[in-house]
């Protein structure tokens, strides 16, 4: 007993609170002299930013005016966006039928949501893209005239590909049904090229044609971002399986693709796109410039996904690829049914992110003269009525790309927690 | 003798077409023939429309006189300069922005990137909501925003913020005084350079004599003192000339002194406000990547947060860091070329000009394209020369 403490002790202090909100407070605002500076410092210059801009965007903001005149001297002039909204969101479309690009807006919108969800991740994908983009089109164009040739190339294309990949795995009856389809398809082409099939294209026009030079704001973004990515996707998957390839001369011509798009903005791209493209097609084809733009932004965005494609058939064990030769698969099934399935599940999330830095992107379209969704309120800025008020328009349009962008990159962040649970420690 | 004839009865005989080599190589000339075809047809079309459209072709025009201003200009350029003259102006503005936008970036990148990761909860979300802020809305917006603001909300040049009569910002950009060139910047030049190689010496000497004795040197005062000290010391001996040219207002603008304009920064401002939100997060990422007891350690050993960060975890991150950084730099590259949109010489503005002036759109695309592969690849083949000098040698 003798190492006990004689006399009095003194008392420590209890310890520091860090619980409860005083406790939070403590632990990250002011854990020490010098933090506690930090947030003063913060605290009082977010608080003067934040009253100044509350000031000015919302106390005295000017909600409606007949012109630009009655916001001088006030806050915001909100009654700019209020008055050309219409053509912010789509441009020169005739203005009474400016709901259809809403609607094309709203069906692309679903295609994006439906397509988000993970229990949609099958064959229902493709009809929802297919109804989708069939919608799309025919709201922005009002007609189209799907012409004979095309639905037989269709049916050869998907004929050809379903013998391709079904050959050593369908029932006898299914590859028969495939080759049929792509037996149909030919032998209509062929008839077709000679003549004996008459030209002729399936009307369907329920609305007035309105040609793509008048498109205009959110629609145009929408579309270039979302269908150039896509048309991209599947060139971007050959250029990555062509760069990993064992043929010297296909592998050499895939990277020497890749670095070249990589290496020059996308800029240059677009100006080529618009200058030389009209010189590389046979005099007399004219080529829409919205096509053109279409043409640089696929030729571009291919490059940029062959990349991501390929981090993930790099992070495949070879094991894979040499379990598939040992069953006997061909290249093509190997590809399609083994490998793309599996590489393809790893580079979703990048995906996206490269789709949000295509839908920003894309607004550089503007230079030659595309009206996307900046451009057209690019636009709004130049009539004299309304001169003035850029920071206005700018946050209006910064706010739109942000819903968009943010949103897709929090799905983005979910989806990459979400896909890697199975192998998570 | 038997296993002779399990050899040659095991070599099945196979068919040329199932052979895959040959596969291989039929496939190859195949995809080869069709792409080359594809290159005739747009090349024949090309010198067919060209010839139709009495277009000239080559790259004679780079020898003829430019006859357009350029705002801009590192060298002397004026427009009865040739055109190779005018692009050469273009690059070298490109260049100058993509430099001066890699630095900044990275430097007020790693601040931010660092700041979300600081134990003070405000500072952290504050430094959150930039980079969020930043990395969701288009550059070229951005670049708008910026550009306009300043155009809009500066006064004119008879209004110009005027301090203390050297000073005059204004919509026309900011003019300061500038010395007026003297023999002596020569020399002052060269003593910057010789204090910059000291400097290197001296840092090496620092290290080799910390890692044999542990005593720390004062580099960073040192080198401060040679670099700034030097040429200092080089312009009191001449006798401290100092004559400047002064900015003042001639009828509409300045004339005098110099000017940094609002193109320019508001191209620089926006490169580097939207590249350093993805430059935070790289570097944030690289941090995070790092084991925990890295920071422990480093604490129990008495380092202070300031140190644990400088001495212990940026230097580590650096590895995982510099591969995704150098995409970065070659965004910021590539990026620069939006000057065009507000009016910025670079490059893609210089041969846009010559392009609708000559009407030659091939040859100057070949230019851009050139110009931009080779400063993308010497920059990644200086990062990657970076990068294997700090890779973790191991065994």
């Amino acid at each position: 007993m003798a190492d006990v403490a004689q006399g009095e002790r003194r008392q420590l202090a209890p310890p520091v609170v860090d619980t409860g909100v005083l406790g939070w407070v403590r632990k990250n605002l002011f854990s020490s002299w010098g933090n506690a500076l930090t947030t003063i410092v913060l605290a009082v210059a977010i608080g003067w930013i934040l009253a100044n801009f509350i000031d000015w965007a919302v106390i005295n903001a000017v909600w409606t005016a007949p012109t630009g005149q009655d916001c001088r001297g006030h806050g915001a002039c909100w009654a700019l966006i209020h008055e050309k909204y219409r053509y912010i969101f789509f441009g020169s479309f005739p203005y009474e039928q400016q709901w259809r690009p809403l609607l094309a807006i709203v069906a692309m919108l679903a295609m994006l949501i439906l397509s988000s969800d993970r229990r949609m991740w099958n064959a229902r994908l493709l009809w929802i893209w297919g109804v989708g983009s069939f919608l799309t089109f025919l709201l922005m164009f009002g007609q189209i005239h799907i012409s004979i040739s095309l639905i037989l190339f269709v049916a050869l294309g998907v004929g050809g590909l379903g013998m391709l990949m079904r050959g050593a795995v369908g029932t006898p009856a299914e590859v028969n049904g495939w080759r049929a389809l792509a037996a149909i398809g030919a032998v209509g082409l062929v008839l077709r090229v000679t003549g004996v099939l008459p030209a002729w294209s399936l009307p369907i026009a329920p609305f007035d044609y309105v040609e793509t030079h008048l498109w205009g704001g959110l629609p145009v973004t929408m579309i270039l971002a979302t269908y150039g990515l896509l048309f991209a996707f599947p060139y971007g998957v050959l250029l990555a399986l062509g760069r990993r390839s064992k043929l010297p001369l296909i592998k050499g011509l895939c990277v020497g693709f890749i670095e070249l798009i990589r290496g020059v903005p996308l800029i240059s791209l677009l100006i080529m796109a618009s200058v030389m493209l009209p010189l590389f097609l046979p005099s007399g084809t004219t080529i829409d410039k919205f096509l053109r733009a279409l043409v640089a932004v696929i030729l571009f965005a291919g490059a940029y996904i062959a990349e991501i494609i390929r981090g993930g058939l790099q992070s495949l064990p070879k094991g894979q690829f040499e379990a598939a030769d040992a069953m006997g698969l061909n290249y093509v099934q190997k590809t399609a049914l083994i490998i793309l399935p599996q590489a393809l599940r790893v580079v979703i999330p990048p995906l996206i992110n490269t789709f949000i830095g295509f839908f920003k992107d894309t607004s550089l379209v503007l230079i030659i003269g595309i009206f996307d969704f900046l451009n057209t309120a690019n636009q709004a800025l130049v009539d004299p009525n309304w001169a003035g008020f850029p920071a206005e328009v700018y946050l209006f349009a910064a706010f739109v790309y942000f819903c968009f962008c943010f949103s897709m990159s929090r799905y983005s962040k979910y989806l990459e927690i979400e896909l890697n649970k199975g192998t998570r420690r | 003798m038997a296993v002779e004839a399990l050899g040659t009865t095991t070599r099945a005989k196979v068919a040329p077409w199932n052979d895959p080599f040959i596969r291989g190589w039929v496939f190859q000339i195949v995809v080869v023939a069709l792409v080359g075809l594809l290159a005739w047809f747009l090349v024949s079309n090309t010198i067919e429309n060209l010839e139709r459209q009495k277009i000239a072709s080559g790259f004679h025009y780079l020898e003829r006189e430019a006859g357009f201003e350029i705002g801009d200009s590192m060298i002397a350029y004026s427009p009865s300069d040739t055109y190779a003259r005018a692009i050469l102006v273009g690059l070298l503005n490109t260049l100058k922005v993509a430099v001066l936008g890699i630095i900044l970036a990275t430097v007020l990148g790693t601040m931010i990137g660092v700041g979300r990761l600081s134990p003070n909860w405000l500072l952290a979300k504050i430094c959150e909501g930039y980079v969020e802020m930043f990395r969701n809305v288009p550059l070229l917006l951005w670049l708008f925003l910026i550009y306009k603001m300043i155009s809009e909300a500066f006064p004119g040049p008879r209004q110009a913020i005027n301090v203390l009569d050297s000073f005059f910002l204004s919509n026309r950009g900011l003019y300061f005084p500038v010395p007026i060139a003297d023999p002596i910047h020569k020399w002052m030049g060269l003593a910057f350079l010789i204090g910059v190689i000291a400097t290197f010496l001296v840092k090496r000497w620092a290290k080799k004599r910390q890692d044999a004795t542990g005593q720390p040197f004062p580099t960073i005062k040192t080198a401060i003192a040679l670099i700034v000290g030097l040429p200092a010391v080089i312009w009191l001996l001449d006798g401290a000339p100092h004559h400047m040219s002064w900015p003042a207002l001639k009828g509409f603008n300045f004339e005098g002194g110099t000017v940094i304009q609002p193109e320019f920064t508001a191209l620089l401002l926006g490169l580097v406000l939207y590249t350093s939100a993805f430059v935070a997060e790289i570097v944030r990422s690289g941090i995070l990547a790092l084991h925990k007891g890295q920071t422990e350690a480093a604490m129990a050993i008495g380092l202070s947060r300031g140190q644990v960060m400088r001495l212990v975890l940026l230097p580590q991150a650096l590895r995982i860091i510099v591969p995704p950084m150098t995409s970065q730099y070659l965004n910021i590259t590539k990026n620069s070329s939006l000057a065009i949109a507000i009016g910025y010489p670079d490059l893609v503005a210089a041969v846009n000009v010559t392009i609708n002036q000559t009407g030659q759109a091939i040859e100057n695309i070949l230019i851009i394209m050139a110009a931009y592969l080779s400063v993308s690849l010497s920059i990644s083949a200086f990062m990657n020369w970076y990068n294997k000098r700090i890779a973790l040698t191991e065994r």
